[in-house]
């Protein structure tokens, strides 16, 4: 303060009044400092105005007492976004859509040197509101507001049917205002008109936990029911990042893959073709093959049969066996191939080849044992054998793929889910699947 | 720094206008309207018992608007029907004149434009749009009001009012406007919305419990 000003005497302090309500004689306290135009008796319900010495009564409306009451009580008082509020007013509101009501709370939310800010809550939804000071800019099915592009989501009628505490407003029970709503998840803007006044306000969904946290609030927040219309999707946010964890990996499966291609060597060591006669075999069929080379680091080899079974069938014992160490790998083949035509058309089943690939086969000289087994009566059969060292395994990396396409999948889809319940409660429903009503 | 200084009129008491270019204030004994004239000051009205206030400012309250320091001299209390505001006249420290208005506690700084051709009262409507300073501008609300009071300095004379109208005009980035009917003549103010922790407002009013 400079030295020329002069000293003024400070206006009195105001303070919360205690009055008395003009039709009952309940005490009426008034928290707002002067802001309020309007108070209501928590006893009878009349609606006073609060710039009136005498109190006069401007409106009463029945209401029960105590019923559905306001989760956060009058006074209390919380700290949000860093400012100090005290709920000084309550109303309850509703619309009805499509025959149903659906109604919600408000809570007036007072702070001596901050714009009222407001609290809604509904099915255990709450959103934090303040008043816009920017104009938003309504386009057909969207406003654009501060560079942002919220979706029309509901336009109804809201009417006040319960009011409690004070009003920085004239407020009446019975009041209409017409409420348009735009979503852009967590925020929410709302158009409300009365009369020739449009104003606009901008919500973002709060939990009922941090609100309970705010106000220091006895016990848990109740509940929230179903999707609310600005509530953030719990899962929209992953689904970008699922996806871009999926494209990364992707690429460096594909990499992976195309490196194990290249040091693989993908060599045949081994190749042989026979034959079964028509009533052979005979009695012992099985015979072991030439020993072949198997080089390089402990891998794979790839053992592929192929025959030229029509309508038939042949199956092979194989053990692959180290010559060095006598150790021995055993496992068994089917080829078969039928096929034919009915009344659906031609079909067929099977194949001439079969692959099989055996891990971890050390270096060293091997022969396989082989015993074939046929029908009975079967056609001549000429089948080969060819065994190949140090395949790429790409099963594997298809496997590495669905395991990483699976949960992006499924997180989409919840996210799907979750818009579709969101906007399910809206005027643009999404549409039915599977539910033919 | 050189400050006028005088007697009231009417009850004597000293009256010092900080602001060199202020045209009216009001004592703060006696409550009499005093305009300058050349010589002297003349007493033009009284001031009638204020409302209980609530607006968190008050005279001499400083803050700082665009990086300028402001200070508060004076106020104009209106009332409409659903409450009442205050138009705080505020001086920059370069010299300016603005007005910090506070509608229960939403704040804006505005001043006032020269701009001609302003549409007379009669043929404003929300929702009409117009151009100043190539910024559009939307009348959101037409406000009946009533002039309550005055309070310290004010630019000009303004004491004997009654029933007045006021268009207020918002725009999509923050700007608004005011067509201001109070005159035969319309003005318009032009400024923008600020927030409350951005004016860093110093001597403030203290409320009890807060």
């Amino acid at each position: 303060m400079s030295a020329g000003t002069p000293p003024l005497s400070n206006p009195p302090k105001p303070q919360a009044k205690a009055l008395n309500c003009p039709q009952c004689g309940a005490a009426i306290t008034l928290r707002a400092l002067g802001h309020a135009e309007t108070v209501v008796c928590e006893s009878c319900h009349s609606i006073l105005d609060a710039k009136d010495p005498n109190l006069q009564i401007l409106q009463t409306f029945k209401a029960i007492t105590g019923e559905d009451p306001p989760l956060i009580p009058l006074g209390t008082r919380g700290k949000l976004r860093g400012t100090d509020y005290e709920v000084i007013g309550f109303q309850r509101r509703s619309i009805t859509v499509e025959g149903i009501r659906y109604s919600w709370h408000e809570y007036v939310l007072f702070n001596p040197y901050k714009a009222i800010r407001y609290l809604t809550e509904y099915n255990g939804h709450w959103n934090d509101i303040s008043v816009c000071k920017e104009l938003p800019d309504v386009q057909f099915a969207s406003a654009n507001y501060l560079g942002e592009v919220y979706k029309h989501f509901q336009s109804s009628d809201a009417t006040t049917y319960y009011v409690l505490g004070e009003f920085p407003w004239q407020v009446r029970v019975g009041e209409h205002a017409a409420v348009t709503e735009y979503v852009k998840p967590p925020r929410v803007l709302s158009a409300e008109k009365t009369g020739n006044e449009v104003t606009w306000s901008l919500g973002e969904y709060t939990y009922g936990a941090d609100i309970w946290k705010s106000f220091n609030l006895p016990g848990n927040a109740p509940e929230a029911i179903g999707v609310y219309e600005n509530q953030p999707s719990p899962v929209s946010e992953n689904v970008k990042g699922i996806w871009s964890a999926f494209l990364a990996f992707a690429i460096l499966l594909l990499v992976f893959m195309a490196g194990f291609d290249l040091i693989s060597n993908k060599g045949t060591v081994f190749e042989s073709s026979y034959r079964l006669n028509s009533g052979e075999p005979r009695g012992e069929a099985s015979f072991v093959t030439d020993v072949f080379n198997v080089e390089g680091r402990t891998s794979n080899v790839e053992v592929t049969t192929s025959a030229d079974v029509s309508n038939s069938w042949i199956y092979l014992n194989y053990a692959l066996i180290n010559q060095d160490t006598g150790q021995a790998w055993d496992f068994g083949r089917e080829v078969s191939y039928y096929y034919g035509s009915d009344s659906d058309g031609s079909w067929s089943e099977g194949s001439t080849k079969d692959s099989v690939v055996i891990p971890s086969i050390p270096a060293g000289h091997y022969y396989l044992r082989i015993e074939p087994e046929v029908d009975a009566v079967h056609a001549p059969i000429s089948y080969s054998v060819q065994v190949k060292r140090d395949v790429p395994v790409l099963g594997f990396f298809g496997i590495a793929f669905l395991a990483l396409l699976i949960p992006a999948i499924a997180i989409t889809w919840r996210s799907i889910s979750f818009e579709r319940a969101r906007w399910s409660e809206s005027d643009h429903p999404p549409m039915q699947i599977g539910n033919t009503e | 720094m050189t400050q006028p200084v005088s007697n009231c009129p009417n009850c004597g008491a000293k009256i010092v206008f900080q602001w060199s270019s202020s045209v009216q204030t009001v004592c703060q004994y006696c409550k009499s309207i005093l305009v300058r004239t050349d010589v002297d000051l003349k007493r033009v009205g009284q001031v009638a018992d204020l409302p209980p206030d609530s607006s968190p400012i008050q005279l001499n309250t400083e803050g700082i608007y665009r990086n300028k320091a402001f200070v508060v001299g004076g106020r104009i209390l209106y009332e409409y029907d659903q409450g009442g505001w205050n138009e705080w006249h505020i001086t920059m420290n370069d010299g300016t004149s603005a007005w910090l208005s506070d509608a229960q506690n939403e704040f804006a700084v505005s001043f006032a434009s020269n701009t001609n051709g302003l549409p007379p009262a009669d043929q404003v409507q929300v929702g009409q749009q117009y151009t100043w300073n190539n910024q559009n501008y939307t009348v959101s609300v037409i406000t009946p009001a009533h002039y309550r009071g005055v309070e310290g300095e004010l630019p000009f004379q303004y004491w004997d009012k009654t029933d007045v109208t006021f268009a207020d005009l918002r725009s999509q980035i923050g700007k608004f406007a005011t067509l201001d009917y109070s005159d035969e003549q319309p003005a318009l103010y032009l400024g923008e919305f600020v927030e409350f922790d951005d004016l860093k407002l110093k001597n403030l009013r203290s409320f009890e419990g807060w």
